[in-house]
C-alpha cells in the first residue's frame, strides 16, 4: 500500500529518514526503514516491542548512529550523530525513561543543559523559574518550579518532561508513550496542547502502545515489524484491527482470541474488612474467590498499586482486616504475605521482580530455594527440573534455563516472574500491570495464562490501566478512585445487551462502557 | 539579582528547606559542647580556634574536591596518598630546580592521577572505587620508592610562607588558600553550567545524558578537579611542615568523606554543597581538637572520633529517608 495523503505534497518534510538500518553484532534492529514526518503532522510510529521503534527514535535523538542510511531534516542532511547534533537541528524527545535528574528542582530540569544565565555568565535560577512559571501557566499546568523532580507525582514528571521539551524551542517533538503515567484530565490537557503544537507546524512523531490514543490524536501511522517498515498511511485508512493486524503480522493473537470461560466459583480464598493503607487504599471491602479473577481498574493514583502493597504488607495496615480462607492473617512483611498463600508479581519486574543478570533458572528458583536444597546445599539437579518444568508449563521461549533473564523478551521475562511465584503454590496471586510493556502477542499468552491459574482454583486479583487488558481477563471489575473502591461491576454486564458478529468491535464496546464508569468514578472524587 | 540569591539554593523546595540547616545545627552544637565543657582548658582561645583553622585547611580543600566527586555519582580514595606524593614531588622538584618547578611538579602530580583515575573510570570502565582504590596503592608506593621512605626538607623561606606558615596580618594564608578554594568551588558548583552538569550526572546519569551532557568528560573532569586539590592540600602540608613525606594525608580520605556526608553531600550522587562541606571539614577539626584537650589518649581519640562521625552520618543519612 502506498502512501495516499492529498495534503503531503504542500507540507515541508520536517524530517526524513531514508534506507536507514542499524544493527549490534548481528542483530538486524532497524533494517532499511524509511520514514516521512511532515511539519504540522501528528505522526504515530506503531510497533510491537521490539519492532524497532525505541532503535528509530534513539536514531532520530543522536543516541545511536545508523549503520546505514541517511537522516534528513527540513531538507539539511543531519550527518552528526550525537544527542547535541539532533538538539540543534530541532529534534526534542520525551523519553520513555524519564529523562529528568531527581534531585533537581523542576525548573533546573526544564532549562538543563540550555541555562539561563545573568550577565555575568552564571546560572540564573531565579529567571529560569519565573520562566517556567510561565510556561506551566499558559499549558495550564500546575507545578511549582521550585519543587524538586524527585518530590513530583510520575504525572507531575512526564509533564515536566514534556514541558522541557516544548522550552527548547523543538520542531520535531518525539513523544514515546507519552500518557502511562498520566490521568484522564491530564492526557486531554496533552492533546489540547499537542494539537497546538501541530497547528503551529511542529511535527510530532508519536509512539504508544495505546490504540484509542493513537486513533484519536494521530493524523498520520508508520508500522514497524521486526525491524522492517510495513506500511505508512492516514488513519482515516487505517481501522484498529487493521492496525492490529499491520503490528502483528499474520500470526493474529490479539485479545480477542483469547477465551473468555465464566468462572466457576469457590470458597471465598481472599476477604478484606475495611482495609485501609497510611494514605490509601481507604476502608476497602472486597471478596475474591476460588477460580476467579478480579480487575481492579483507576487512574494513576486511585490506590490500586497502594492496594497491592497493603496486601503483601509492604506498606503497613492502618485499620481493617484481612481473611485468608476466612481465617483472620496479619500481614506485616512480604515473608507473611507469602507464608500466607500470597503472590505479588509487582509492576516494575525489571527491579523488583528479577535479577536480570541471572538465569532464568535462579530467577524461578529463588522462591523456593529451601525446597530444592539438601540441607543448605542447593540441588543442582532438583533446581534443573523445577526450571525446566515451568519453562514448559508457562511456555517460556528461552534458548535455555541458563540463558540470563535479560535475554528475554517482556512477555516471557514476566512469564519467569510468575514461575518464581507459581512454585511457592500460592492461593491467591496479585498481578500490577502484567502485561506492562510487553508486545500484542505475549499479552494474550499471559492473559490466557491467568485464566489458567484461575482455572486451577486459584484467587486473582489483576491490577491494569488497560482496560482491554482487564476486560479479557477479569470475571469482576472494581473501579477505584481516591483510595476507595468506586463500583464493582460483573464483566458480563459490560457486553453489547444485542452483540454483533465482530469480536473486536465487542471488546471496543465494553471498553467503552468500562471507560466512561472510570471517568464518572473519577469525576465524583 | 537580589532575587537570585534568595532562590538559587540547590535543593530549592520548601519542604526539603529546613533539612539543609542540619550540617550547621550539628556543627553549632558539638562546638558549643566543646566551648562549655573545655572552658577552662583554652577551646575558646583565639590561637587555638586559629590553630583548628590551620589544622583543617588541608582537609577543607580535600573535601571541596570531594563534594565534585560525590555530586558526580563517584567516588576517590586515592586523594590521601595523592597529597603525599605531591608533598614529596614538590620537595624533591624544588631541590633540584627551584621552586617554580618544584610547584608546577606537584599540580603536574594531581592532574596526571586525576587524569589516569578519569580514564581507567570513564573510557575502561572500571568503578571509580576501585580505580582510586588501586591508585592509592600506586600513589603511596611511589611516594616510598622515590626517596626510599625519607622525608626531604624544604628550605624555601618564599614557599613555606605561601604554602603554610604565612600570615597576611593575622589570618594565616591556610586559612586563605580554604577561603579562596571554598569560594570559587561554591560558586562553580552552584552558579555555573559546569556545576550544574555535575549536579545533573550524579542525579540522574541517564537523564543527564539524555538531555546532552557528555557524563565521561564531567567525570573525568571531576576526577582531575579532586586530584589536583589533593596534590594543593599536598603542597600545604609540606609547607607547614617545611618538608615533603610520603606519610603527609595517610587517612585523609576517611576524614574527607566524612566531612562531605557530615556537610550534607550525598555519598549517591546529584546533591553537594561545598559551603556543607566546609562546615563538615570544619566539624571535624573542632572534633579532633577537642578530644586532644580532653586529654584523650590517641587511641581513645581515635575511638571517639569514629563514633561522633558515625552518629553524625547517620543523623545527616536518616533525614534523606
Amino acid at each position: 500500500m502506498q502512501t495516499t495523503n492529498a495534503e503531503a505534497p504542500q507540507r515541508p518534510i520536517a524530517v526524513r529518514l531514508t534506507g536507514v538500518s542499524k544493527h549490534f553484532g548481528g542483530v538486524r534492529a532497524l533494517d532499511d526503514v524509511n520514514l516521512e514526518v511532515f511539519g504540522g503532522e501528528i505522526h504515530a510510529l506503531l510497533g510491537e516491542n521490539g519492532a524497532g521503534k525505541s532503535t528509530i527514535l534513539k536514531v532520530l535523538n543522536g543516541v545511536y548512529a545508523p549503520t546505514a542510511g541517511t537522516i534528513e531534516v527540513n531538507g539539511a542532511p543531519l550527518n552528526e550523530h550525537t544527542p547535541d547534533a539532533a538538539k540543534r537541528a530541532g529534534i526534542g524527545m520525551i523519553f520513555q525513561e524519564m529523562s529528568l535528574v531527581p534531585t533537581l528542582s523542576v525548573a533546573q530540569n526544564i532549562f538543563l543543559n540550555n541555562e539561563m544565565k545573568d550577565s555575568l555568565g552564571l546560572i540564573d535560577d531565579a529567571s529560569a523559574a519565573k520562566r517556567a512559571r510561565t510556561l506551566f501557566a499558559t499549558l495550564g499546568v500546575d507545578i511549582d518550579p521550585l519543587a524538586l523532580v524527585g518530590d513530583l507525582s510520575a504525572g507531575q514528571r512526564q509533564l515536566t518532561e514534556i514541558v522541557k521539551a516544548i522550552s527548547r524551542n523543538v520542531k520535531i517533538l518525539i513523544l514515546d508513550e507519552p500518557t502511562t503515567a498520566l490521568s484522564g484530565g491530564e492526557v486531554e490537557k496533552l492533546f489540547t496542547f499537542l494539537r497546538r503544537l501541530k497547528s503551529e507546524g511542529v511535527a510530532i512523531l508519536y509512539v504508544s502502545h495505546r490504540m484509542d490514543e493513537i486513533i484519536r490524536i494521530a493524523d498520520r501511522a508508520t508500522i514497524l515489524r521486526d525491524g522492517h517498515h510495513v506500511i505508512t498511511a492516514p488513519m482515516s485508512a487505517l481501522t484498529l484491527d487493521k492496525i492490529i493486524e499491520y503490528i502483528v503480522g499474520r500470526r493474529s493473537r490479539g485479545f480477542s482470541d483469547v477465551a473468555r470461560i465464566n468462572a466457576i466459583r469457590g470458597a471465598p480464598l481472599l476477604e478484606l474488612r475495611g482495609v485501609s493503607g497510611p494514605r490509601r487504599p481507604r476502608s476497602i471491602d472486597l471478596t475474591v474467590y476460588a477460580g476467579e479473577v478480579v480487575g481492579i481498574a483507576g487512574l494513576l493514583g486511585s490506590g490500586r498499586s497502594a492496594l497491592a502493597r497493603v496486601l503483601f504488607g509492604i506498606d503497613p495496615k492502618i485499620s481493617g482486616e484481612i481473611l485468608i480462607k476466612g481465617a483472620p492473617v496479619e500481614i506485616a512483611n512480604p515473608r507473611d504475605a507469602i507464608a500466607h498463600g500470597l503472590a505479588l508479581v509487582p509492576e516494575d519486574r525489571l527491579r523488583q521482580g528479577l535479577v536480570l543478570e541471572h538465569s532464568v533458572e535462579v530467577n524461578s528458583s529463588i522462591s523456593i530455594l529451601e525446597r530444592l536444597s539438601n540441607w543448605i546445599f542447593v540441588s543442582p539437579a532438583r533446581a534443573e527440573a523445577a526450571a525446566d518444568r515451568q519453562i514448559e508449563a508457562l511456555r517460556i521461549k528461552t534458548s535455555s534455563r541458563d540463558a540470563p533473564a535479560r535475554t528475554l523478551s517482556g512477555g516471557n521475562q514476566q512469564k519467569v516472574v510468575i514461575a518464581k511465584w507459581l512454585n511457592t503454590e500460592p492461593d491467591v496471586f496479585i498481578l500490577d500491570e502484567p502485561t506492562g510493556g510487553v508486545d500484542i502477542g505475549s499479552k494474550a499468552e499471559i492473559i490466557t495464562l491467568v485464566r489458567d491459574l484461575a482455572a486451577r482454583g486459584k484467587a486473582i486479583l489483576v491490577i491494569s490501566s488497560e482496560l482491554s487488558e482487564l476486560l479479557t481477563v477479569a470475571d469482576r471489575i472494581i473501579v477505584m478512585a481516591d483510595g476507595r473502591i468506586a463500583s464493582e461491576t460483573a464483566r458480563s454486564e459490560f457486553d453489547d445487551p444485542v452483540p454483533g458478529d465482530d469480536v473486536g468491535e465487542q471488546l471496543q464496546y465494553a471498553e467503552r462502557q468500562l471507560s466512561t464508569l472510570l471517568q464518572k468514578a473519577h469525576t465524583h472524587v | 539579582m537580589s532575587n537570585a540569591t534568595v532562590t538559587a539554593t540547590p535543593s530549592a523546595s520548601s519542604f526539603a528547606n529546613w533539612r539543609q540547616y542540619i550540617p550547621y545545627l550539628g556543627f553549632v552544637l558539638i562546638f558549643v559542647f566543646f566551648s562549655a565543657t573545655l572552658f577552662n582548658k583554652g577551646f575558646l582561645d583565639p590561637n587555638n580556634l586559629l590553630n583548628i583553622l590551620r589544622q583543617t585547611a588541608m582537609i577543607s580543600i580535600m573535601t571541596v574536591g570531594m563534594t565534585y566527586v560525590l555530586a558526580a555519582g563517584e567516588i576517590d580514595l586515592s586523594i590521601g596518598m595523592v597529597a603525599g606524593l605531591a608533598s614529596l614531588v614538590v620537595a624533591v622538584g624544588m631541590d633540584w630546580y627551584g621552586p617554580i618547578v618544584g610547584v608546577l611538579a606537584g599540580v603536574a602530580v594531581g592532574c596526571i592521577v586525576g587524569l589516569i583515575n578519569g580514564v581507567l573510570t570513564t573510557r575502561v570502565g572500571i568503578p571509580s572505587f576501585l580505580t582510586t582504590l588501586a591508585m592509592m596503592g600506586i600513589a603511596r608506593g611511589t611516594a616510598m620508592w622515590m626517596t626510599q621512605t625519607k622525608s626531604v626538607p624544604i628550605l624555601d623561606d618564599a614557599y613555606i610562607w605561601t604554602f603554610g606558615g604565612g600570615s597576611l596580618g593575622p589570618v594565616p594564608v591556610l586559612v586563605i588558600w580554604t577561603i579562596a578554594v571554598a569560594v570559587v568551588g561554591h560558586v562553580v558548583l552552584r552558579r555555573t553550567i559546569f556545576g550544574r552538569r555535575v549536579l545533573a550526572t550524579g542525579g540522574s546519569e541517564t537523564a543527564a545524558r539524555y538531555s546532552g551532557v557528555d557524563t565521561r568528560a564531567i567525570k573525568m573532569r571531576v576526577l582531575i578537579i579532586s586530584s589536583v586539590l589533593a596534590a594543593l592540600a599536598g603542597m600545604l602540608y609540606a609547607g607547614r611542615l617545611h618538608s615533603g613525606r610520603f606519610q603527609l594525608g595517610e587517612g585523609d580520605e576517611l576524614s574527607v568523606i566524612a566531612a562531605a556526608v557530615l556537610g550534607g553531600t550525598s555519598l549517591f550522587g546529584g546533591t553537594g554543597s561545598v559551603v556543607g562541606s566546609i562546615v563538615g571539614s570544619l566539624m571535624i577539626g573542632v572534633i579532633n581538637n577537642g578530644l586532644l584537650l580532653m586529654g584523650l589518649e590517641y587511641s581513645q581519640q581515635l575511638i571517639a572520633r569514629g563514633a561522633i562521625i558515625i552518629v553524625a552520618v547517620a543523623i545527616s543519612q536518616s533525614r534523606k529517608q
